[in-house]
């Protein structure tokens, strides 16, 4: 049954001594002979024209390096899916803060006074900073009709579904903008020379999304742009995009000043400037029966993409994917859009569309049983996915995964029954009120659709030397414990000590291009190439005469020694290769979307205080089925680490917007929880296995961003007896909601 | 950041990790700034810049500071402990070893000043309670691990430090 010796358990994290020690680098600890500090003119204005840029007074500025958009040697922008975003603005802005000139210097004291110096003047044109300003097309700041994106998901037939329904509920949801706030700023050093090109060191999750732009952006061949990943303080995919425009600036700073420039933003202006959580409006009109059983639905989702379109369509696709939650939907239409306003750009961030969607998805269940009149622990289960039945997009679910089993486990653990039916008695006393909350939900692991096909990612492994193993793959740690997770598979493969097996450092000099970090696909599909890679190293070995099947560990070692020696390196190869029978139309966002969905029960249990309005969360459970756990440690880890961004996502972290800019760029206005915040969080796994992934892992990464907010406000509605379809949930929020709610001392129609 | 060129550069000294210092230093430059770039102790990290997110946590004279709030002169004469201070040679501090095991660290960025407030705590409470650890670790702010762990590894420190 069980043979694996290395998967399965909490080996000790590959850099985790130099994390504890300190003694790991990151962008900001390291330093370059004769390095100069950058920083950047940003716009002030969220829409306009450049009329007069003027060097103000006392400033040395012949000390300074000054770069705008003439000194780009390629193409003006960062070169993602689309190449809409310029590097630096020349002629319009699009948003606050947009970058229109780089300043370099050697004291690092002098830039914010040369960048307050410089002063530039706008021809103002009119700007939008919402969806409904965005729709309404009075301006139009993007394209031809200020849309990015459009997806339009149809499954059955809704003939005759609105006569015969015995219900129709229609709700309307919405989702706040969230930063990421990783605690390291995003920074970045480059440095260049003429023979070898430009190299970058700095913090991100993507090498080769920052190689690929500044390819473009230099005009250079790929031989001639380095990419290295320093240890990176968090990322959420904060840094997925946005370090490919911190790359690109120190890059031309660096071209023009001849000496290495390095760029590290601080707080304010890494919250100003880079990306957050699209926030989102979704509509649902659903068809019931009697009996509680969805009949077929109409789902509107539509996200705020900021200025330019960069991962927009991505985030639109997972969002709409997962828009109909782990539920049975006979029909359904699911349109979804994603629109221009004028602000920056909205980003990856954990979850990636999929936790707006799915706050939506379930509040709706909760308002549709409330109308029909069941539990919301009975309208989940007469409506779950089961095996054998086709999601939204028409994937059949082929693995025996029972949502009504983990329901069940997850109230009892949670002691959801009892617990609801107490609260229901306290409640009618005292100045606080207590509320249960469920969020049922599926998260799919690795790229959408045909997405991992279009990556073809490569990972390599090499026999050293010394007899040890090294992973090259372009798959970036930056707190998760990749380079644990993908050292365990390749020790597993070759049945070698953990300890035999090392990670190269993210390097494009290096490693393959093993895509991006992001989408929960590190250990689900780069762990099984490493796998595969890993075993080509021993066939090697086996096939060349030097090792035998069923080595020990010391055997492999001086076989590999012995290839080095005699017959030069060992590296071994692989690449991705879509799994037969999966079928994906990207025309008519219709076939297997995902190669896998981890599913999940979260339950909440809060308190309402009547006097503040605040809330605390008493106890969160967490089950979920995510294959088979690698390392139980790590995945624990991720889930309570993805749950404390989901409070704050919930109950605290509001960006506060005026004219496109985010007002509250600190961490003294803009809320994190903090450790006196959080309940215990309780964690629970069903490992189903998978076959698509290294040992039966599915991706873990994103999912437990999803429940969280959904389950928090079905625990208020169910503490307060009043619906709230909007976050974040403030206490003041609360108040007005209740206040409006209250037939007495209403002052705006509340009966 | 500010221009300190008004200002002229003085000597100060203090002990960092247990040895003398002598810096030339602007007196209002940041502590933070000094154990970084004069002195190379790169394990305190900037994170906010205003003292709400506790990465660049030290003791001085045993009390837990934010680095980045105090002026250097304010710290000529002290003792600072940095996290580069902590390890004994080859041998972890009980704390280090408490966050490897229990997954204190993910990302790392905030793990030094994390670990220098837990230090803190534990000294002035060898064993507290779950809320006090909690408590004790408010200004510290940590976005990967939820806290969970690192609140189990500070736990485990102080069992372990009671049994030896």
């Amino acid at each position: 049954m069980n043979t694996e010796r290395i998967v399965g358990k909490s080996v000790p994290r590959k850099e985790g001594r130099d994390k504890v020690t300190g003694e790991s680098k990151y962008v900001d600890d390291m330093v370059l002979p004769n390095m100069l500090f950058g920083a950047t003119v940003r716009s002030q204005v969220p829409r306009g024209r450049i009329t007069k840029i003027t060097f103000g007074p006392g400033i040395a500025w012949e000390e300074f390096v000054v770069v705008s958009a003439k000194d780009i040697p390629g193409k003006n922008c960062i070169a993602l899916i689309g190449e809409d975003q310029p590097c630096l603005a020349s002629e319009v802005v699009n948003h606050p803060e947009e970058p229109i000139l780089l300043l370099a210097h050697p004291d690092r004291h002098l830039l914010p006074q040369a960048v307050a110096a410089i002063s530039i003047d706008y021809e103002s044109l009119p700007a939008i900073f919402t969806i409904e300003q965005s729709e309404h097309r009075s301006e139009i700041i993007w394209g031809e009709d200020n849309v990015f994106k459009t997806y339009l998901i149809e499954k059955g037939s809704f003939d005759g579904i609105w006569e015969k329904a015995d219900y129709i509920v229609e709700g309307e949801y919405s989702t706040g903008a969230q930063e990421q706030l990783y605690i390291e700023n995003n920074g970045m050093i480059a440095a260049y020379d003429e023979a070898q090109g430009i190299t970058v060191w700095g913090s991100l999750q993507c090498p080769y999304y920052i190689h690929k732009a500044l390819m473009a952006l230099c005009n250079f061949p790929a031989e001639k742009v380095r990419v290295v990943q320093m240890e990176t303080g968090g990322a959420f995919g904060g840094k997925e995009e946005y370090p490919s425009m911190i790359a690109a600036h120190a890059a031309l700073l660096a071209i023009k000043a001849g000496r290495p420039v390095k760029i590290v933003y601080d707080r304010m202006e890494d919250m100003a400037a880079t990306t957050k959580r699209h926030p989102s409006r979704t509509r649902h009109r659903t068809a019931v029966s009697r009996d509680g059983k969805i009949l077929g639905g109409e789902i509107d989702f539509t996200i705020d993409g900021g200025a330019y379109a960069t991962l927009s369509s991505v985030v639109l696709s997972r969002g709409v994917i997962h828009a109909g939650g782990p539920y049975y939907w006979p029909s359904v239409r699911i349109r979804a859009k994603a629109v221009a306003t004028n602000a920056p750009p909205h980003g990856a961030f954990r979850g990636f569309g999929a936790p707006q969607s799915l706050f939506a998805m379930e509040r709706h269940m909760d308002r549709i049983a409330q109308i029909v009149g069941l539990s919301p622990v009975e309208i989940r289960r007469r409506n779950f996915l089961q095996a054998g039945q086709a999601t939204t997009t028409a994937q059949v679910v082929r693995e025996p995964i029972d949502l009504g089993k983990l329901l069940d486990r997850a109230l009892d653990v949670s002691d959801y029954e009892a617990k609801k039916q107490r609260f229901a008695k306290q409640n009618q006393l005292g100045a606080s009120k207590k509320g249960m909350g469920i969020a049922a939900f599926l998260h799919g692991a690795g790229f959408t659709g045909s997405g991992e096909r279009y990556l073809s990612s490569v990972v390599g492994v090499e026999g050293c030397a010394d007899g040890s193993v090294r992973v090259l793959v372009s798959s970036t740690e930056f707190g998760q414990g990749t380079k644990t997770v993908l050292s365990q598979i390749a020790a597993e493969a070759l049945r070698l000590p953990y300890e035999n097996v090392s990670m190269a450092q993210p390097d494009t000099l290096e490693v393959p291009n093993s895509g991006p970090t992001v989408a929960s696909r590190t250990v689900m599909v780069v762990g099984k190439l490493v796998q595969s890679a890993a075993l080509g190293i021993a066939q090697t070995l086996i096939s060349s005469g030097l090792l035998r099947e069923g080595y020990s560990p010391d055997a492999f070692r001086a076989a590999c020694q012995q290839h080095v020696a005699k017959l030069g390196a060992i590296r071994s190869w692989s690449r991705y290769e879509a799994p037969s029978g999966i079928f994906w139309d990207d025309q008519a966002y219709r076939g297997e979307a995902y190669a896998a969905f981890a599913w999940a029960i979260y339950i909440a249990e809060v308190t309402v205080d009547l006097t503040t309005y605040s809330v605390s969360v008493d106890d969160f459970v967490a089950l979920q089925e995510v294959g088979k756990v690698l390392h139980p440690l790590l995945a624990r880890g991720q889930i309570i680490g993805g749950i404390a961004q989901g409070i704050g996502f919930s109950l605290y972290e509001k960006v506060v917007w005026q004219n496109g800019r985010m007002q509250n760029g600190q961490m003294t206005n803009y809320i994190m929880p903090t450790s006196s915040d959080l309940p215990s969080i309780r964690v629970f796994f069903e490992e189903l296995g998978n076959i698509h992934g290294a040992y039966g892992a599915k991706g873990i990464g994103e999912l437990p961003m999803d429940g969280p907010a959904p389950a928090i406000v079905n625990a208020i509605e169910d503490a307060l007896g009043v619906p709230f379809d909007s976050i974040p949930l403030l206490p003041e929020d609360i108040m007005v909601g209740l206040a409006a709610s209250s037939p007495v001392g209403s002052t705006d129609g509340g009966q | 950041m500010t221009d300190f060129r008004g200002s002229h550069k003085a000597e100060i000294s203090l002990i960092v990790n247990g040895e003398l210092k002598k810096v030339q230093a602007y007196p209002m430059e940041r502590l933070l700034d000094v154990l970084r770039f004069e002195l190379g102790l790169t394990g305190a990290k900037e994170g906010c810049g205003e003292g709400e997110c506790g990465s660049c946590s030290v003791l001085m004279d045993g009390a837990l500071v934010n680095s980045c709030l105090v002026p250097v002169l304010q710290a000529a004469g002290t003792s600072i402990v940095t996290i580069e201070g902590l390890a004994r040679r080859d041998t972890l501090h009980v704390l280090q070893e408490a966050f490897l095991e229990c997954g204190g660290a993910q990302c790392g960025i905030c793990t030094p000043g994390m670990i220098l407030a837990a230090v803190h705590l534990l000294n002035a409470k060898p064993q507290p309670t779950v809320d006090e650890i909690r408590e004790g670790l408010s200004g510290n702010l940590c976005r990967c691990t939820g806290y969970a762990q690192i609140v189990e590894a500070v736990a485990e420190a102080a069992r372990r430090r009671s049994s030896v």
